[in-house]
């Protein structure tokens, strides 16, 4: 066969893999539907789309076409008759009219269990209970429906990662409106919290880590039924994940205190979407400390609060120096992989004794961080033994290189010996 | 004039014999040390044996050991079954241990809960354990990272 | 029996079976010239002291290494950590190679600069320049076996410059890599080649420009041999031989201090996904290359920079290899001021160029 046939041979059956990933995820629209056949062909770009975008979307896959939701004559190229009302035909749905339109059959239990047994039925429910859901039954043209969150004529399914509610394009979805202080005007919430949420410590772990299990919006705010926590159920929102300063904290003086002020537990010194990376720096009484922003000068409060800041501080530096001696010493080719495995214990303790803090109970720090400066010092201890050793070997040299020196000197004064020696019997051998 | 000169070699040649022996045995005696097999025998950190017999290991129970400066955990299962897992909780590397009356592995930092296949099943551990290979020996339990 | 008497009676043991007068004269009269340049005398066995450490280090330290990927830098961290003055037979090891590769040096450029390479020692001279490659080449290989991440960059840096080579060079740099980039395959390439191939092509080699230094005893410097006076000389056995020890008993004492005090680093596990830490140095026995190269603008006319750059080197090499056929003066026995003038060029061009990689500021 020649080198063509060969090349053509080749590139067709190479071909259907380039075609097939080219559309990955959009399937063929049905050809005998006269909605999507008709649609596809307008050229006005806001009719047509719909039909375009059709192809992605999960309905179609699921065999759900045009006139399952908008009714109508799919069998017929007439206008007339396809859009007709007698057929059912409802156009394109009012802004009130859109979630009862999804929720004929997502809150139908019955049919939704023939797609996917797993799937939720509440949504319907759940987002009249929200506060996009109030204001939408008193008249609200710009609140949040079901298409607001879910695209239209091309939604996705919960796993695939161009869906905008895979979490991590959730904050890009709700941030459509809440982000967008204009069109926010007047309904006095904040708006800066994209840009709060994206610098904080959940959306790093969500979108550059990776971890999909990080809060995004919907996760403290709840999807359908979206609201924000109330200061009574903020820390019940937090513990789901934090749950062991949820528990101290409940069993903290704190919590009498915030409720008796009004305050938000967890959120009153971490914030609520600008949660970041905590530091040592939070504890104390300093200006970056959160106590003080409480707790007035020379008040008991305060005084606790450097006590911890104390205990927190003294661990974390014990720390610091055992692995300074242990790099310093490791450096120099000494073995302490024992040291740094029992270091490791202070470490942990070091992080017990910050999560500690939310009891507020300086003496209970106290007792953790004492435990840690034990190890700590004691690791400390191998690391200037490892040291010694070290210092042993150079003595060991001094006493080679001694031996060398010794040597050495035996050789030139040989030399020396032999060439006085020869002089001498030239000497002889001349006189003689 | 011979007799002057002959203590002096004579210092001479003892002052070289005894340095040269000298010389010999610092310079052997690292040599000679350096040929015998130092006790570990062999770098640890590819895989190392534990300390403990299988037998000694009972089932529902879990164990720290050393793998170089890192914890891992040895854990014979309620079914039987000896699995090894790095101790390092992948959350803020807190040393995780074994619970028996829950029969998981926790971590006591922040209440991140493990299975035992290791994988991360609550609180905020954002990965698995990382899972060893274990090898058991006639008497002896040897734990591998593999590659 | 005292130490001389068992050397006594070995010795007439073996020469009534071998006959070894020969020998014997042969030590007996072998003489050293002396004159204000004999000092350069001892630079050449120096640098065979050394290699003989290396040898032997190299030895007990294959003992214990594992050349894979896996587990190179592990067996260099065990044996310096855990075996018993491991620390102190790789440092002596590392240490060693650089004074040996310094001693080459000199040695190569006493040799030029008194012209000993002039008839009748043309050959003396070529041995000894393939020596001094296989020499680099050691220094090469065996940098890349601890694996740690310095190494596998100056490895990748090398073998690429290698690659500027015109015809062949992709071809020799997947044949030195042992594939397209550097791997655990290179790993085991180059540790054939400095524990097996190198030591082979030595071991000939050396025991040539041995044999020709004995045959055709040590060169004086032309002015000296004009001038038609006896040279003044003395015995190498014992005279000379304990001199050479006085050296080298020095040496050793240097490596074992610089093995205490300034003990080869361990540096970290080689990452080939990890992006080139800044500060990417060959060894100093390289700096001046990798310094012109630095220099060299990325093109000259239509050709790469950098191979002109090798391309020139390459040309320099082989015109210091063939400087006795090319200096027509020493061939007939007179001075040749023209090659010494050359010569100061190329050292200090040397020193300048080594100087300047470790104090420019940043790279390319």
């Amino acid at each position: 066969m020649s080198w063509r046939w060969r090349l053509l041979l080749t590139l067709l059956l190479v071909a259907p893999v380039f075609m097939r990933a080219a559309d990955a995820g959009a399937q063929k629209l049905p050809e005998d539907n006269a909605c999507v056949q008709c649609h596809q062909g307008l050229g006005d770009p806001r009719l047509a789309s719909p039909a375009e975008r059709f192809a992605q979307d999960i309905h179609l896959a699921k065999g759900i076409l045009c006139q399952d939701c908008h009714g109508g004559d799919p069998t017929s190229f007439d206008p007339e008759k396809a859009m007709s009302r007698s057929k059912g035909f409802i156009g394109k749905p009012t802004h009130q009219a859109i979630p009862r339109l999804c929720g004929k059959c997502h809150s139908d239990a019955d049919y939704m269990k023939q797609f996917n047994p797993t799937l939720r039925v509440d949504q319907l429910q759940e987002y009249y209970t929200s506060v996009h859901g109030k204001l939408l039954k008193k008249g609200d043209q710009k609140v949040a429906t079901c298409i607001s969150c879910h695209d239209v004529h091309r939604i996705r399914g919960i796993k695939d990662q161009q869906a905008w509610t895979y979490p991590v394009k959730v904050v890009d979805t709700c941030g459509r409106c809440h982000g967008d202080a204009k069109y926010m005007a007047g309904y006095n919430i904040p708006t800066d919290v994209v840009v709060k949420y994206k610098q904080s410590v959940h959306y790093e772990a969500l979108a550059k880590k990776g971890d999909l299990s990080a809060p995004t919006c919907n996760v403290c705010h709840g999807n359908h039924g979206a609201a924000p926590p109330g200061v009574g159920s903020v820390a019940n929102v937090c513990g789901t994940c934090h749950s062991v300063p949820e528990e101290l904290f409940a069993k903290s003086p704190h919590r009498k205190g915030f409720a008796a002020l009004g305050l938000a537990p967890c959120v009153t010194c971490h914030s609520n979407h600008d949660v970041m990376q905590t530091s040592d720096e939070m504890v104390g009484t300093s200006d970056k400390a959160v106590c003080v922003n409480c707790h007035q000068e020379n008040s008991a409060g305060f005084k606790q609060a450097g006590v911890m800041r104390a205990s927190l501080d003294g661990l974390r530096e014990s720390i610091q120096r055992a692995k300074a001696i242990l790099d310093q010493a490791e450096n120099a080719g000494m073995e302490i992989s024992q040291a740094r495995f029992e270091l490791r214990g202070a470490t942990d303790i070091l992080l017990k004794a910050r999560v500690a803090i939310h009891l507020v109970d300086p003496a209970a720090v106290r007792s953790l961080t004492e435990e840690g400066n034990k190890i700590a010092d004691a690791t400390h201890a191998r690391g200037v033994k490892a040291l010694e050793d070290l210092a042993f070997r150079h003595r060991g040299l001094w006493v080679s290189v001694g031996i060398i020196l010794l040597v050495i000197a035996g050789l030139v004064l040989k030399i020396r010996d032999m060439e006085r020696r020869r002089g001498q019997e030239a000497a002889v051998g001349r006189r003689g | 004039m011979e007799n002057v000169v002959n203590p002096r070699r004579g210092f001479v040649n003892l002052l070289l014999g005894g340095g040269v022996g000298a010389l010999m045995v610092s310079v052997l005696y690292p040599v000679v040390r350096y040929l015998i097999p130092p006790k570990s025998g062999e770098p640890s950190t590819a895989n190392v044996t534990l300390p403990w017999k299988p037998a000694e290991i009972r089932v529902n129970s879990g164990r720290i050991f050393r793998f170089g400066s890192q914890p891992g955990i040895l854990v014979r299962t309620p079914a039987g079954d000896l699995r090894a897992f790095s101790a390092v909780c992948t959350h803020l590397n807190c040393t995780v241990q074994y619970r028996d009356e829950r029969q998981d592995i926790w971590c006591a930092c922040h209440n991140g809960v493990y299975d035992l296949n290791g994988k991360n099943v609550s609180g905020p551990p954002p990965r698995p354990l990382e899972p060893y290979k274990v090898f058991v020996k006639g008497e002896e339990i040897v734990v591998s990272k593999g590659a | 029996m005292t130490p001389p008497r068992l050397v006594q009676a070995v010795t007439a043991w073996l020469d009534e079976r071998i006959d070894l007068e020969e020998i014997r004269e042969f030590i007996r009269h072998k003489v050293v010239p002396v004159h204000s340049h004999t000092v350069w005398y001892y630079f050449g066995g120096m640098t065979l002291f050394l290699f003989t450490i290396q040898v032997c280090t190299g030895i007990l330290l294959l003992l214990y290494y594992r050349p894979s990927a896996e587990e190179a830098y592990e067996s260099v961290q065990f044996i310096v950590t855990e075996v018993q003055f491991g620390w102190l037979i790789r440092s002596i090891h590392s240490w060693s190679a650089n004074l040996m590769i310094a001693t080459l040096m000199i040695h190569l450029f006493s040799v030029y600069f008194t012209q000993a390479y002039r008839k009748p020692r043309e050959l003396t001279w070529l041995s000894g320049m393939i020596l001094f490659g296989l020499a680099l080449f050691f220094g090469f290989s065996g940098y890349l076996l601890p694996w740690n991440t310095l190494a596998y960059f100056a490895t990748k840096v090398g073998t690429d410059v290698a690659g500027q080579v015109p015809v062949v060079g992709h071809l020799l740099t997947r044949i030195l890599r042992g594939g397209e980039d550097v791997t655990g395959a290179t790993l085991s390439r180059f540790y054939g080649i400095h524990v097996a191939i190198l030591p082979l092509l030595t071991t000939g080699i050396l025991g040539l420009h041995l044999f020709l230094v004995q045959k055709q005893g040590m060169s004086v410097p032309v002015e000296l041999e004009r001038s038609g006076q006896p040279s003044k000389t003395m015995p190498f056995f014992p005279d000379f031989l304990l001199r050479d020890l006085v050296g080298w008993l020095t040496a050793l004492a240097v490596l074992a201090a610089l093995a205490a005090y300034f003990p080869w680093e361990l540096g970290f596990k080689a990452d080939p996904f990890a992006p080139a830490p800044a500060g990417i140095r060959p060894e100093w026995y390289f700096m001046f290359m990798f310094q012109t190269l630095k220099y060299i603008p990325a093109k000259i006319g239509p050709i790469d920079g950098e191979m002109v750059g090798v391309m020139a080197f390459g040309l320099g090499g082989l015109l210091l290899l063939l400087v006795p056929f090319l200096d027509r003066k020493s061939a007939r026995g007179e001075k040749s001021p023209l090659f010494i003038w050359v010569g100061v060029g190329i050292v200090t061009y040397i020193v300048v160029l080594s100087v300047l990689g470790y104090v420019a500021p940043g790279g390319r």
